[in-house]
């Protein structure tokens, strides 16, 4: 819910738009002063792994070698409300979810229920129901109710923008070097014109699945620089989403989640590093950090079995998490599902029993003040019967 | 299938298609590579309104010679920019060429006789050593290259000769110094014979004692009566060459000084050795990793035959069968691949530190070779995984900035469209934007290879 101090604030631009730019307000709804951060993990994230349901007798007999200890065991998970707990290397986050500034939300999953990263990431960002349904992304249509879209409100990181945030809204991008990461989308593409060649296709899913390995950011010179970096991108999102005339919605991304193989090490290290990320959302952002909802989600989840090389395998069910001063945090919501066999999707995958886009339109209803008909006709287009998901903002 | 004619012309012995050029090249495109073998177009007279090597070096050690440390770093200074405005003429003039194949050639040799920027004061003269030792001879003879790259400034100093004093000469005997074998050893190795050619360490010791004494202008200590000039060029020191005959290859080679070097050199030039390693080289550059044994021989036959007539050569690759088959053998150097994005999209301004970054960060700056055998001409050497990322992102890079201003269908149509597979097609038909589009082109492995 928008608060009276935001409305208040809201109607002033509103009116410098209507003045500026003319009929900007006829339907659509009032800019906003809050904040929001899309953080997209591609690559899959394992739900199970970061947000363990150590209650659930299954969990343990599905992945013997994986399975995170019980609350209070050595390594073991943080307890969060009795049947889930928080992978330890969260442990900084523990604060947050206490003072209500952060809640889980298992077994989530977009519409699609195929297990492809190129269609999976390309129909969590396009909003059409379908891989490949628009070229622009949804939160760039979005945008474009923000005050007609002409105040580059959204902000993209590195050199490429997403095609979450690509669209006829301007938005901002900011990046360090003139070398950008690659966003998965661009590599889906090219992995998939590669096809017929096989020194470059081995050579570019080799170099995909490579292991990120902390100080190993030589650029090639002598000359020890920042290179652009989740942490950096982390920085820099604080930063301008603190300007006042800066952008209010920015997509992050961070790669690396594909854990086929070697999952309990990686994601130790992806974990810690998205906890300092929102980490250092929350402080950069300082008194905005009370406008602001930070959205953690990936295009879907992992099987809920382990599999023989310490890894598990694209599954659909996944997990989103919820970060900010202005969510009613503190919380491990949706229905959980189970991980009995005859609970599992297709007898391996979480079950979803919440809808990303439900996560999404409470976003823009709530957090943003966006009229329903825009949200569901032009935004979401063909999914009124994914119903808003009530009680996630203040 | 004419148009993978062109498409071969213009890559495999090109760099890379302009806006028409295809359709300039598909009427003949043998026609079109053979007019290019010519010592005109190899000399790119736009480039030589520059500074010579022996100006440089002269200004150069004059000013180390007035021990004033702070002019001393303002000259280097002032030749670090002409370096790098040097380099960035030269990379115009590959961009906008009628005749890259000459230039390919130029690359090919200069590559071949490889100097490095490892010392501080020849460094600045690199590009000079290119336009006076190597593009005069592209087209002419062998020989006439060996003998003036070997007599050359820059290699002098990049292989260590002007440390190499004989150990009877007058000023070995008196300072007990002793040779230096590098460049003797590379030239028989990397530059003539190649490390199988038949030479032994014996030879590699006599021809450097050939060698002692070529050094240049301003490098020895100059004291009392021989006090001269000092100046930039070629210059031979009879006090440190080791006196009495040689014998190389079981030649031998009476005591001639500074005449000497120049007789090996010849027969060097014209050893059936040397005729098999650079028809392999030249076949690997321009057919295969794995140079198809016909191939070579063919080549090797014109370059004995023609007496290592450099024109006859390069007449003869354009003639190899092998080249007017498999359209993309090769992957393209980062240097080929970034001119040939610069090509492809017309003279578009990319700012020249998108340029240096790309060309560091993929590991091909020019003049920075990691060794004197220059860079590897194989697809395992530039092909890592990581090495694909860079390019990849670099070229990501620079497709953000010609946004908007090509559209990736045309842009493809001009340059990989006879080679381009479906799956490319479809991917640059369905790119989320202009900008990915065309990234997505450069990136591929059509455009990539050549």
């Amino acid at each position: 819910m928008i608060n009276r101090r935001d409305f208040i604030c809201a109607s002033t631009m509103a009116g410098l738009a209507a003045t500026l730019g003319g009929s900007s307000v006829a339907y659509a709804s009032a800019p906003s002063d809050n904040r929001f951060v899309m953080i997209i993990l591609r690559g899959a994230m394992d739900g199970l792994h970061a947000v363990p349901p150590f209650a659930d007798r299954d969990y343990k007999r599905l992945r013997p070698k994986l399975a995170i200890r019980n609350p209070g065991e050595k390594g073991g998970a943080l307890n969060l409300d009795g049947s889930f707990g928080l992978h330890p290397a969260f442990n900084d986050l523990l604060p947050l979810y206490n003072n209500n500034e952060l809640l889980f939300i298992p077994a989530t999953s977009t519409r699609y229920r195929n297990r492809s990263h190129f269609d999976g990431q390309n129909f969590l960002e396009n909003g059409t129901g379908v891989p490949f349904g628009s070229k622009d992304g949804w939160l760039n249509r979005a945008l474009s109710h923000l005050n007609e879209g002409d105040q580059r409100l959204g902000l993209a990181l590195g050199s490429s923008i997403p095609l979450i945030l690509q669209g006829s809204s301007g938005v901002q991008s900011w990046g360090k070097s003139p070398f950008g990461e690659l966003n998965e989308d661009f590599l889906m593409r090219l992995t998939y014109a590669y096809e017929n060649d096989p020194l470059f296709s081995s050579a570019l899913s080799v170099a995909r699945n490579a292991p990120q390995i902390e100080g190993m950011d030589d650029d090639g010179t002598k000359k020890k620089r920042k290179k652009e970096s989740v942490p950096l991108f982390a920085k820099a999102t604080s930063e301008l989403l603190s300007r006042n005339d800066g952008p209010r919605i920015a997509v992050m991304e961070m790669t690396g989640w594909d854990t086929h193989f070697g999952q309990l090490t990686r994601l130790n290290k992806l974990f810690k590093q998205l906890a300092d990320v929102i980490l250092q959302l929350k402080s950069g952002l300082g008194p905005h950090w009370q406008k602001t909802q930070v959205l953690v989600v990936s295009e879907f989840g992992r099987t809920a079995a382990e599999n023989g090389s310490g890894g598990t395998d694209h599954g659909v069910g996944g997990l989103a998490m919820f970060a900010g001063g202005n969510i009613n945090g503190g919380r491990v919501l949706g229905k959980w599902p189970g991980l009995s066999q005859s609970a599992l999707f297709e007898n391996r995958d979480v079950r979803p029993t919440t809808d990303l886009e439900s996560i999404f339109k409470a976003v823009l209803l709530n957090h943003y003040g966006l009229v329903e008909n825009i949200v569901e006709d032009q935004i979401f287009p063909n999914s009124r019967k994914l119903k808003s998901l009530t009680g996630l903002s203040l | 299938m004419s148009d993978v004619n062109a498409f071969i012309a213009l890559n495999r012995f090109g760099l890379g298609a302009r806006p028409g050029d295809l359709e300039t090249v598909v009427a003949d495109p043998v026609g079109w590579l053979r007019a290019q073998v010519s010592t005109h177009a190899a000399l790119a007279p736009a480039l030589n309104d520059q500074l010579s090597s022996s100006d440089i070096v002269k200004d150069i050690f004059s000013v180390r010679k007035k021990k004033d440390k702070d002019l001393f770093n303002k000259t280097k200074k002032k030749y670090r920019k002409h370096f790098k405005s040097e380099l960035a003429r030269r990379m115009g003039h590959m961009v906008t060429t009628e005749t890259p194949f000459a230039e390919r050639m130029v690359a090919f040799w200069s590559n071949h006789f490889t100097v490095s920027r490892t010392k501080a004061i020849t460094g600045p003269i690199l590009p000079a050593y290119e336009r006076e030792a190597i593009r005069p001879h592209v087209f002419g003879k062998f020989e006439d290259m060996l003998q003036a790259v070997t007599g050359h400034v820059a290699m002098l100093s990049y292989l260590d000769n002007t440390r190499s004093i004989g150990e009877n000469s007058v000023r070995g005997k008196r300072r007990k110094k002793t040779m230096n074998e590098n460049l003797a050893r590379e030239i028989l190795e990397l530059h003539t014979l190649g490390v199988n050619g038949g030479y032994s360490q014996n030879d590699v010791m006599e021809f450097a004692k050939t060698l002692t004494g070529w050094s240049f202008g301003g490098v020895q200590s100059r004291k009392g009566k021989n006090k001269k000039p000092i100046h930039g060029d070629f210059e031979f020191f009879d006090v440190t060459h080791e006196p009495g005959s040689k014998t190389i290859l079981g030649k031998t080679y009476q005591e001639d000084g500074v005449n000497e070097v120049k007789q090996v050199l010849t027969d060097l030039a014209s050893h059936p050795s040397t005729a098999k390693f650079i028809a392999t080289k030249l076949v690997r550059h321009f057919v295969s990793d794995d140079p198809p044994a016909s191939a070579i021989r063919q080549i090797e036959d014109v370059f004995m035959r023609s007496g290592g007539d450099l024109a006859e050569v390069s007449s003869a690759l354009i003639s190899l069968p092998e080249v007017w088959g498999d359209p993309i053998p090769k992957i393209k150097t980062p240097y080929e691949l970034i001119i040939s994005v610069l090509r492809a999209v017309d003279g578009k301004r990319i700012p020249s530190y998108v340029l240096a970054k790309g060309l560091i960060s993929m590991r091909h700056d020019p003049f920075n070779a990691p060794s004197p055998a220059g860079w590897p001409d194989v697809a395992s050497y530039w092909m890592s995984p990581e090495a694909l990322m860079r390019r990849i992102q670099w070229m990501k890079t620079v497709s953000t900035r010609i946004s908007g201003t090509m559209k990736p269908e045309i842009l493809l149509e001009q340059t990989v469209a006879p080679v381009a597979s479906e799956q490319l097609r479809f991917m640059i038909a369905g790119a989320p934007s202009a900008d990915v589009g065309a990234a997505l082109l450069f990136a591929s492995a059509e455009f990539q290879r050549r």
